[in-house]
């Protein structure tokens, strides 16, 4: 006699996509759109965020939530100055978004104004991967000056993308990046991903990207009675 | 440093199942892991002693399953470690291939005292 052993079987990120359950939720009924970016800091979030306002706004109503582990909002800020409504979180310190800050975010913008809600994550390959934040599709922004190894070293991120943005491929003649052995480990992880090869510097592929996004955006916003 | 969340997780689950079973203590936690899920056991081990303490769960045991990452072809059927999969399927060399373990993150079971064997000294 003694112990007892019981079985558990239970996910430990539960709590967190039961929130993210309900963002998704509050989301679909307001009709908006979301998307949880994702990428290495420097990869060019902020600045295809940027682009891609220049491209759809103000027919495409953008918000924008933006998470640092600072209280910095320079991000949240540019994102403003381009056109979107915009909410900084600080996750002080925290490496990654969760569930809960993208609710509070959400309680502070106005969804009956927006189509569509970009989520600006953390800077980082590892730990956003992990933490559904109730979002539609998550865009993971690689660029060609990391290296073409990045998703054999960090299969989680690239496991989990709905969307793969390459940036910078202005630089291609100047790298050695090989595109081909790059998109074949995305692909090992992750067939159905969908890739757009864009340069937010002199704006090369943005309009492919941005099309896919609006025609996203549209589709999913309500036929309201008038 | 996210484990700190995660093993909050763990701990709420843990004395939920145990409150539940009428258990006094919690002597051992199994916990899955797979190879893809970015949480690292030395540092849940680490806020686990710290988090546990005061609870029915304190001094438990952290056993961790880490399940290796593996892929399925989807053309010949074989299934091998992602490891070895950089170049495609290492049987037929197809790039169609499904992630099929290693995304795991669970409480597979505990390990508990009721509080009736405690009162038996068992």
């Amino acid at each position: 006699m003694g112990v007892k052993v019981i079985s558990v079987l239970e996910n430990i990120l539960q709590a967190n996509e039961q929130v993210a359950a309900e963002n998704r939720a509050r989301l679909d009924a307001a009709g908006v759109y979301a998307i949880n970016m994702m990428s290495s800091p420097g990869a060019g979030k902020t600045a295809l965020i940027e682009q891609t306002l220049r491209a759809l706004s103000p027919q495409v109503r953008i918000g924008m939530i933006n998470g640092d582990t600072t209280a910095a909002s320079m991000d949240a800020e540019r994102g403003a100055q381009a056109g979107a409504q915009a909410v900084h979180i600080n996750t002080g310190g925290n490496c990654h978004l969760e569930a809960h800050m993208v609710r509070q975010a959400l309680a502070a913008l106005d969804l009956s104004a927006l189509d569509l809600i970009i989520v600006e994550n953390v800077g980082n390959l590892v730990c956003p991967a992990g933490w559904d934040l109730g979002v539609h599709a998550r865009v993971v922004v690689a660029s060609v000056t990391e290296g073409a190894d990045k998703p054999y070293k960090y299969p989680s991120m690239y496991r989990g993308a709905d969307v793969l943005v390459l940036n910078k491929i202005d630089l291609l003649p100047y790298l050695d990046f090989d595109t081909e052995y790059f998109l074949r480990g995305v692909r090992l992880l992750n067939p159905e991903v969908q890739v757009f090869q864009v340069s937010c510097r002199t704006g090369e592929g943005i309009q492919a990207w941005s099309a896919w996004l609006r025609e996203r955006a549209m589709r999913n916003r309500p036929v309201r009675i008038r | 440093m996210h484990e700190l969340p995660v093993t909050q997780h763990i701990l709420e689950i843990v004395l939920r199942h145990a409150e539940q079973a009428n258990a006094s203590r919690v002597t051992d936690i199994y916990l899955v892991i797979g190879q893809l899920s970015s949480f690292i056991d030395e540092s849940i081990q680490f806020y686990w002693d710290a988090l546990s303490r005061g609870t029915q769960a304190e001094g438990a045991r952290l056993h961790f399953e880490r399940v290796a990452a593996e892929v399925l072809c989807q053309v010949c059927g074989v299934r091998s470690p992602l490891a070895e999969i950089g170049q495609g399927c290492p049987r037929c060399g197809s790039l169609r291939v499904k992630v099929v373990a290693g995304e795991e993150f669970y409480v597979r079971a505990i390990r508990v005292q009721t509080a009736d064997e405690v009162e038996r000294g068992v």
